[in-house]
């Protein structure tokens, strides 16, 4: 028995007023971008529900695509049959002994959109109801809390049956918020934070700094994997690869040890913000969460967001390590984010940096050397990389596979 | 040269030994090397990985690369075994597994876990009946085979992973080295828990295999040192080889697509000729038969002796599993079926490959008819 088509429910997208057709528009677009290899799909956006028709596609695997993409609340599978009752009552009972697990408790929904159909709801309901427990020992009917509820619905054109919810990624759909800068390390938290405004239709671009030969070559591949999961996410990912090397060695130089840390991020930000400017976002999503690390104390965040007033959003703020965690697991970055190759953040770490670091303090060490230029010229040097989804993806070693 | 010994092992495709030469050359470095070769080689890895996560329909984290089907058996079942040994000690399987499942049973019957073996019926199949019946509440592990090496039957694999869809503490595993790309499995909708494959049976390189296993499902490894495959599988990874599976496996999947019917022409012609053949008695059932496996007696000649009467005509078979062929044992799956010693010990396996023809079918045909005659006046 196989699904004929795919019903999804939007979540908070039915509150949008009159912004909503352009909500379902851009969801019907992740969809499609999602199922692009699934050339024979069609999909059909109404204002209360999106359709997917499978048009002989394998739906098991669409089922999973459909699990990552964001603004989708719940859908379920649907399958099409004929209006005989015999025939109805064949397709019920096939996709409930699909589902069935012993002790699962049933009801049966039908609706009759045909209001032609001879048989009223509850003849309907008692015809499907009763050749299911024919057909399956010791089955108990539940109708306040049942474990499997059967959906029929008929229709003019045909009868539609599905027996399933899956719970969506929730969210907006992808790019319906905005644009933003991520400021993605390599670490667990980035991707995480990345994911989570993603998930709110942010459309994110991403900014990371590299010092080679400080730190290496697979420590660029680890933030390449990183952004290939995040194109998942959102079809695509531009990553904004900023050499750091000698701004790095420019403030180990002039910088007391202690300091260096702050500094560093103060850069990061600048040069971050002066590229958000380039390609037009409003926002710098990082990673923090209050007090994890020096950097990321109250005092220290206080210091470093002075050079901008640029929105920073840190949605991982008040997330303890363990949720973070948990987030990139079922993500699919934690693997990756947990390679040990030293990066910009890990590289040039003092001894003991400052936690309360001040103001004015960092405001007078950085006063002797104009970073300005480096910051241009950083900005200059930035290696763009447009990076596809898995899915999609050419690769320097395809003749071998 | 005719060759149908494929059950055994099967000739490298020329794409695949490219790939092999390629990376040993180019790519040789290790996957555990933090420098840019050692990176290319991680990289290699990880894409094979997703290949055949994407062809198999499982997730990267469900698969451990192994050295072939003995490693992946032993794996899986002592794997199993160890990491729920406090769930419970008892284990199923049927009486006509591999030798490397056989055997990996046997040595934890030693160690103090019970093993219940099935039996199988005249057609070489188990019952799902008697595999419910076997099952305790202290049964940690179910092992069945998809395919019989000897004789080809396809057991119910599907059928048996819904009834252990009841019982969600026995875990279920699937010998299907015998079955990839010839009888299709799906791991997810049979409710497989763990999938042994090796590459050599489809066209790849031997050394290599895989180890599928279900993502939350525990595995104590049977080699410890530097925590490769997720601490699961150490040892450095055999990069060209995995590379040269995961194509292969693609390879095989295509034509399991658009061949199978070929592939079943070619052996049903092979069968109905045996069958007219004077002498010559058929022991792989007609229903539940892999489409690529044939086994036959030439009853009152031995084995071996017809093995090597066709080879002097360039045909090359085999007794009955390659393992066990040398220790001049009879197969333990025609005598599991309940076929006389006499007739078993006679017993001849033909194993095909896509790539074998009607017109090798015809010759093989009358050659096993001529060696027939030829023998029988002989051995009278």
């Amino acid at each position: 028995m196989n699904y004929d088509r795919i019903l999804i429910r939007y979540g908070e997208l039915s509150t949008k007023g009159r912004n909503r057709s352009q909500f379902i528009q851009k969801l019907a677009n992740s969809i499609r971008r999602a199922l692009h290899d699934f050339p024979n799909v069609a999909i059909k956006g109404t204002r209360d529900r999106t359709y997917i028709l499978l048009n002989g596609e394998d739906g098991h695997l669409i089922v999973e695509r459909l699990k990552s993409v964001f603004g989708i609340q719940s859908f379920s599978p649907v399958i099409k049959s004929g209006k005989e009752l015999d025939e109805m009552k064949d397709a019920v009972l096939q996709l409930f002994r699909k589902v069935y697990k012993d002790g699962n408790t049933f009801k049966i929904t039908t609706k009759r959109a045909d209001k032609m159909y001879p048989m009223d709801t509850n003849e309907l309901n008692h015809a499907f109801g009763a050749h299911v427990l024919q057909n399956v020992a010791n089955l108990k009917v539940n109708v306040k809390n049942p474990d499997i509820n059967l959906q029929i619905e008929i229709r003019k054109e045909a009868s539609y049956i599905s027996c399933e919810t899956i719970y969506g990624a929730g969210g907006l759909p992808a790019g319906s918020s905005g644009k933003a800068m991520l400021m993605l390390s390599g670490g667990i938290d980035s991707p995480v934070a990345g994911f989570l405004s993603m998930r709110r239709g942010l459309e994110l671009e991403g900014v990371h700094f590299f010092s080679p030969p400080f730190t290496s070559e697979r420590s660029k591949q680890k933030v390449l994997d990183l952004s290939e999961k995040l194109a998942n996410m959102n079809g695509h990912f531009q990553l904004h690869i900023v050499p750091f090397t000698e701004i790095q060695q420019l403030i180990q130089k002039q910088v007391p040890e202690n300091y260096t840390m702050t500094t560093t991020r103060r850069l990061m930000l600048r040069i971050t913000d002066a590229i958000r400017e380039k390609q037009d976002a409003l926002a710098i999503v990082t990673g923090e969460s209050l007090g994890q690390v020096a950097s990321q104390t109250l005092e220290s965040m206080y210091a470093i967001n002075e050079v901008t007033n640029t929105p920073i959003l840190r949605p991982l703020i008040a997330m303890d390590k363990t949720d973070i965690v948990d987030i990139a697991k079922e993500i699919d970055t934690y693997e990756i984010s947990n390679r040990p190759y030293e990066d910009c953040c890990t590289i040039f770490v003092p001894a003991s940096p400052k936690t309360k670091p001040k103001r004015e303090k960092v405001t007078r060490y950085e006063s002797f050397v104009d970073f300005e230029p480096y910051i241009q010229e950083a900005v200059d040097h930035i290696e763009s990389i447009l990076i596809r989804p898995q899915t999609v993806k050419e690769d320097l070693f395809n003749e071998l596979f | 040269m005719i060759y149908l010994d494929n059950s055994a092992t099967t000739k490298p495709l020329p794409e695949v030994m490219d790939s092999f030469v390629k990376v040993s050359k180019e790519y040789f470095g290790n996957p555990s090397s933090l420098h840019g070769i050692g990176g290319q080689a991680e990289k290699l890895l990880s894409q094979a990985r997703s290949q055949v996560t994407q062809l198999l329909s499982v997730k990267q984290k469900e698969i451990y690369f192994t050295s072939g089907g003995t490693e992946g058996n032993n794996l899986a079942i002592k794997g199993i075994a160890f990491a729920y040994k406090d769930r419970g000690k008892h284990l199923i399987t049927t009486t006509i597994e591999h030798a490397s499942v056989r055997e990996s049973f046997k040595q934890l019957e030693s160690m103090g876990f019970e093993v219940t073996e099935i039996p199988v019926d005249s057609n070489g199949r188990v019952h799902v009946v008697d595999i419910e019946k076997a099952i305790r509440p202290d049964t940690i592990l179910v092992s069945v085979m998809h395919v019989n090496n000897e004789v080809g039957t396809i057991q119910p694999i599907d059928e048996i992973g819904q009834l252990l869809k009841k019982y969600p503490k026995v875990l279920f595993h699937v010998d299907h080295v015998q079955g990839i790309g010839k009888v299709p499995l799906d791991l997810n909708e049979s409710h497989v828990d763990l999938c042994t494959i090796s590459a050599h049976k489809f066209h790849g390189l031997k050394g290599n295999g895989l180890l599928f296993v279900r993502d939350g499902v525990m595995i104590h490894p049977l080699f410890t040192g530097g925590s490769q495959e997720g601490k699961v599988r150490s040892g450095t990874e055999n990069v060209a080889g995995v590379v040269c599976m995961s194509k292969a496996l693609r390879l095989i999947l295509d034509k399991l697509q658009t061949e199978l019917e070929q592939l079943r022409k070619v052996s049903n012609e092979l069968r109905k000729g045996l069958e007219k053949i004077d002498g010559i008695v058929i022991n792989t059932p007609e229903k539940f038969a892999a489409p690529h496996i044939l086994n036959f007696s030439v009853p009152h000649v031995k084995s071996e002796v017809f093995v090597h009467a066709l080879e002097e005509k360039d045909i090359f078979v085999s007794t009955t599993s390659a393992c066990s062929s040398k220790q001049k044992t009879i197969s333990n799956t025609l005598v599991a079926m309940g076929i006389p010693e006499e007739r078993a010990g006679s017993a001849i396996r033909v194993s095909l490959s896509y790539y074998n023809t009607l017109d090798e079918v015809k010759k093989v045909l009358s050659a096993v008819e001529q060696t027939v005659e030829g023998l029988r006046k002989v051995m009278k």
